[in-house]
């Protein structure tokens, strides 16, 4: 019975972007703020489900948020702000995968997969042509011929439809 | 061989399949440590029991420890607290981190729990010190320092019966003979 | 005490409806096996029963719902006596269990109407309706065995529910999932035309003219479902954004890009014959990513905002189901796909091999989102640690891909089949090409703040050259003897299917790019200026709603001369029984721009922290999902579509003198 109970508990939908995290940090200026908003939607709330420490009101996401300020008025650079944070809580704070040999894969499969559809492409294109000369060529029974010029009789009456949707 | 290009979606998919259910037995919640091997942070924190005494990173070193992150507040740290008892009980030195927590409740929570602690540090709210430097996002949390002070183990989550004894004390051990 | 027991009549319901889809599965395999064509007849009756069935088992778990019956765990856990009539209604699938049996619900649904299509030969229609039959078992097995919304708690009936999530208490949650389910579970109609043209062979043009109006209406309610996701999150999170790349918008979002795709294809296929095997494929590359979808959000195995909580014997259940019908249906394709080389010929600048074109960028975009899905997981598994994959990854590979597609949708329309002829290509096109550049590439990016950005330039350039062909594509369209008149129902759908795109494209561009956010301290009667506009705390209320009570701020909104523009009512709201505060953001929208606020945290001096967005144009991006939608339906309006005989018979003979 209580293993049925915690099962139904735990089938609850957890959601914890209950309410936002809305702070008020005396900025030096606009640009200081633009990057603090920047980098509070880069990085992570290591506590949470999925979300950024701007978009938590957990305990840790709140102490990041305001170390980030620290670090910022401390004149720190972005760059020096995410190695900071990646040496304590690890990559996986940061929201932009890092750029490594095991995440190679992650980074140009979908260019590569990308230009292997460029080549089929052209090959498929390439190859229908070779075939259509050589068929050209080739058919020479009159009852093929045939065949051929009702099936492209009965193709063109579809594609020269008014209503072509696409 | 066109057959076999045919067969590409479904290697795929079996492939992902095979990951999937690995992924039915890992915790996406779990978080690697970026802390093993890096020495103990430096910090300055005062006692929980003597807040008047400061304590820094050199006075802790020259023995092997455990460090455990704990709070009043953290219902965990209740389950594994006896653990944290039978290590000290074994012999081994457990300095405690009373993480966002009023001294108060703390000192309540030992009255009414026992205190195996050597001693403890206090990381108030709002304060970002050595847990936060140690990478700490809750509690409970337990890491294990040599006697140079370089991190050599790191648990987040609650010390149970069988990671004491198979994995906490063997590693106590083997850096004590290091 | 109850006179009526619906929930264990609900239970049985669900039982017997079990019961018909092992018969609409079994039957019409047997009959086929075994030679005995009265067998196929019994699929029909077996999903109008199986339909029957289950409304009825939907409609016990609703009443339970709407009488309170908190004996029930599911009912206890996600409602409460509080709780408005509406809330509870959509409480039914507020959750795991009841949103499962929505799903099942809405796939006998669907059964339901295929089961009702005249002009198919019977045959096919018992096959189709037997692969339908056999996802119903899986899924009602799932249900029963991990997953039962009926199950009571007995005998300590709890006194009151726990409430349903408060950040589901809301309109957009009444709407939402049942849409987008529509579109996931419509997605199996294709899938399972496609399972029957592999099992009997046929696999002629006619199937991809059976299954394209059922897959255009599915795609339909799968855009109108992430549309209204997306505003959902945008008003009710109360953080501004409209999309975070999280898994489960992911999950989503992987079936529309090959559902698009599938589309398309279905068109290529239907009106040349050519790239069947492809189409095929993606038919059941759309349903299989549903399930896949469904797998990432119920197993646990990955990290979401919106996930239901972890549990691994469900997600092994599922991943079983997965392994027999991905698997499956993959194998059955490698298998049983024809290797009939259709003799239609087509060069390379024609609207064929446009559409492969965006058919395989729509495909590497699905597969980049599911890469940066899964990758965590990958790595994970193989011992690697734990990295995260977020919007910086998603964007920086998503865009380009995006720019890539609008320029070959542009050129897509006005290409003739078979073989374009270059000469009237350039005559339709130069003046749209070149009207773009000048003023998408150089104008128009300067025009908001006078200074160029680079992805605005981008963005404007893919929204005028979608505009500006699709213009000139309705322009070829009407030039006939009945001009505007004379623009097909189908026509007219993709006209404002491209036009939607580009609008989301617009919107998207111009809130990426200029939206304004401020954190600010407000104070009574002190206005606070963000983007020119002032921001007045005027007063406060305390505001006892049915099940929450609230902090309500009166926020006067004007302009920089004084005039008033608006007055806002963001509430900080804290739900009684799950003791959860919310926050209500309050947006004064319109078609330019929105403004947005939200309240933060009391601060000292009576003081509020509050939030103030100012977003350019970003309702575009929702109407520009209710265009594509809208395209769609003319699409599947089409009276073509109606006089199914006739057009089944050429096709047939189509394939008899291709294959």
């Amino acid at each position: 019975m209580a293993k049925t109970l915690m099962g139904l508990c735990m089938g609850l939908l957890i959601v914890s972007m209950a309410h936002a995290a809305i702070e008020v940090f005396p900025f030096a200026d606009d640009q200081q703020r633009d990057r603090f908003q920047h980098l509070t939607e880069l990085l992570r709330c290591p506590k949470c489900q999925n979300q950024t420490i701007g978009g938590s009101n957990s305990p840790i996401a709140q102490d990041m948020r305001e170390q980030l300020f620290t670090l910022l008025q401390q004149g720190h650079s972005d760059q020096e702000v995410i190695d900071y944070m990646k040496a304590r809580f690890g990559d996986y704070v940061v929201y932009q995968p890092p750029m490594r040999k095991d995440t190679w894969v992650l980074w140009w499969l979908p260019p590569l997969a990308l230009l292997a559809g460029a080549i089929i492409i052209l090959g498929l294109v390439w190859h229908k042509r070779r075939q259509s000369n050589a068929a050209a060529e080739v058919t020479s029974s009159p009852h093929e011929a045939q065949r051929a010029a009702r099936l492209q009789q009965v193709l063109d009456r579809y594609a020269d439809d008014k209503d072509i949707p696409s | 061989m066109r057959r076999l290009v045919l067969f590409i979606p479904l290697a795929i998919f079996l492939v992902l399949a095979v990951f999937f259910m690995r992924g039915l037995s890992l915790n996406p919640m779990e978080r690697a440590s970026t802390m093993i091997g890096q020495p103990l942070p430096e910090f300055s924190l005062k006692r929980l029991d003597a807040p008047h005494q400061v304590v820094t990173r050199d006075d802790l070193l020259g023995q092997v420890f455990l460090l455990n992150v704990w709070g009043s507040w953290c219902p965990s740290c209740y389950d594994e607290h006896e653990y944290i008892v039978a290590a000290a009980k074994a012999g081994v030195p457990v300095i405690g981190l009373n993480y966002k927590d009023t001294p108060e409740k703390a000192h309540e929570y030992l009255r009414k729990m026992g205190n195996p602690y050597q001693m403890n540090l206090q990381e108030p709210e709002g304060m970002r010190a050595l847990a936060f430097d140690l990478g700490v996002y809750g509690a409970p949390e337990t890491f294990l320092v040599d006697r140079e002070g370089t991190i050599r183990y790191h648990l987040t989550g609650v010390v149970t019966e069988t990671l004491l004894n198979e994995t906490l004390l063997p590693e106590v051990r083997r850096w004590q003979k290091h | 005490m109850h006179i009526i027991e619906l929930p264990e009549l609900g239970h049985f319901a669900l039982i017997l409806a079990l019961c018909m889809a092992c018969v609409q599965m079994v039957m019409p395999l047997l009959g086929t096996l075994v030679r005995q064509p009265v067998w196929l007849a019994y699929a029909q009756p077996a999903a109008w029963g199986q339909f029957l069935f289950l409304t009825f088992s939907f409609a016990c778990l609703t009443a339970s719902f709407m009488l309170d019956d908190f004996s029930v765990a599911y009912i206890a856990n996600n409602s409460n006596s509080a709780l408005p009539w509406y809330y509870k209604f959509s409480a039914v699938w507020g959750s795991h269990e009841g949103s499962l049996l929505l799903w099942i619900w809405i796939l006998s649904g669907w059964t339901f109407a295929v089961s009702l299509t005249r002009g198919l030969p019977a045959e096919i229609l018992a096959r189709v309706l037997a692969v339908m039959g056999a996802i119903s078992v899986g899924f009602a097995l799932f249900i029963l065995a991990t997953s039962d919304p009926f199950e009571r708690i007995l005998p300590r009936i709890p006194t009151d529910g726990a409430d349903l999530n408060p950040l589901l208490q809301d309109f957009g949650l009444i709407v939402h999932p049942p849409l987008l389910y529509m579109g996931y579970v419509g997605f199996a109609v294709a899938f399972a035309f496609a399972i029957t043209a592999l099992w009997s062979g046929r696999l002629d043009a006619a199937w991809a003219r059976w299954s394209r109006p059922w897959t255009t209406v599915a795609w339909i309610f799968l855009t109108l479902g992430i549309t209204l996701g997306s505003w959902w999150a945008y008003y009710e999170l109360g953080w501004g954004g409209w999309w975070f790349w999280d898994p489960v918008e992911n999950a989503s979002l992987m079936p529309w890009l090959v559902g698009t795709a599938l589309m398309h294809s279905l068109a290529v296929t239907e009106k040349r014959g050519v790239f069947r095997s492809w189409t095929l494929l993606l038919a059941i590359f759309s349903f299989s990513l549903s399930l896949l979808g469904t797998f990432l959000v119920r197993s646990g195995v990955l990290n979401s905002v919106h996930a239901f909580a972890a549990d691994p014997g469900r997600g092994f259940f599922i991943l079983v189901l997965l392994g027999i019908t991905i698997g499956g249906s993959l194998l059955l394709y490698a298998l049983r796909v024809p290797k009939v080389n259709v003799k239609v010929r087509y060069a390379l600048f024609s609207r064929e091999v446009f559409l492969l074109v965006n058919n395989i960028i729509l495909v590497v975009a699905m597969l980049t989102v599911l890469l940066g899905t899964i990758y965590p997981l990958l790595l994970d598994a193989l011992g690697h640690g734990k990295i995260s994959v977020g919007p910086p990854y998603f964007n920086a590979l998503i865009a380009p891909q995006m720019i890539l597609l609008a320029f070959f949708m542009g050129l897509g329309p006005l290409t003739e089949w078979k073989q374009a002829r270059w000469q009237r290509l350039r005559q339709r096109l130069w003046w749209a090409a070149g009207a773009t550049l000048v003023f998408g590439l150089v104008v128009l990016p300067f025009i908001y703040d006078g200074q160029w950005h680079f992805w605005v330039a981008m963005g404007m350039t893919v929204t005028l050259w979608i505009v500006l062909t699709s213009l000139r594509d309705l322009y070829e369209a009407a030039r006939g003897r009945r001009g505007l008149a004379g623009v097909t129902a189908s026509r007219w759908g993709m006209i404002l299917g491209h036009l939607g795109l580009a609008m989301t494209a617009f919107g998207v561009t111009m809130v990426a790019n200029y939206a304004e956010e401020r954190d600010i301290r407000m104070a009574l009667q002190e206005p606070v200026e963000v983007h020119g506009l002032n921001f007045t705390l005027t007063s406060l209320e305390h505001v006892e709603g049915p099940n929450y009570t609230a902090e309500r701020a009166v926020v006067s909104v004007s302009g920089p001369d004084g005039a008033q523009i608006s007055v806002l009512h963001p509430e900080k709201r804290l739900y009684a029984v799950r003791r959860m505060p919310m926050t209500e953001a309050a947006i004064d929208w319109g078609f330019t721009r929105d403004i947005y606020v939200a309240m933060g945290e009391p601060l000292a001096d009576g003081a509020w922290a509050m939030r103030v967005h100012y977003k350019p144009f970003v309702r575009w991006l929702w109407f520009g999902g209710g265009f594509m939608a809208l395209g769609g339906l003319l699409a599947a309006c089409d009276k073509r579509y109606r006089s199914r005989v006739k057009r089944s018979e050429e096709a047939a003979a189509v394939t008899e003198v291709a294959v």
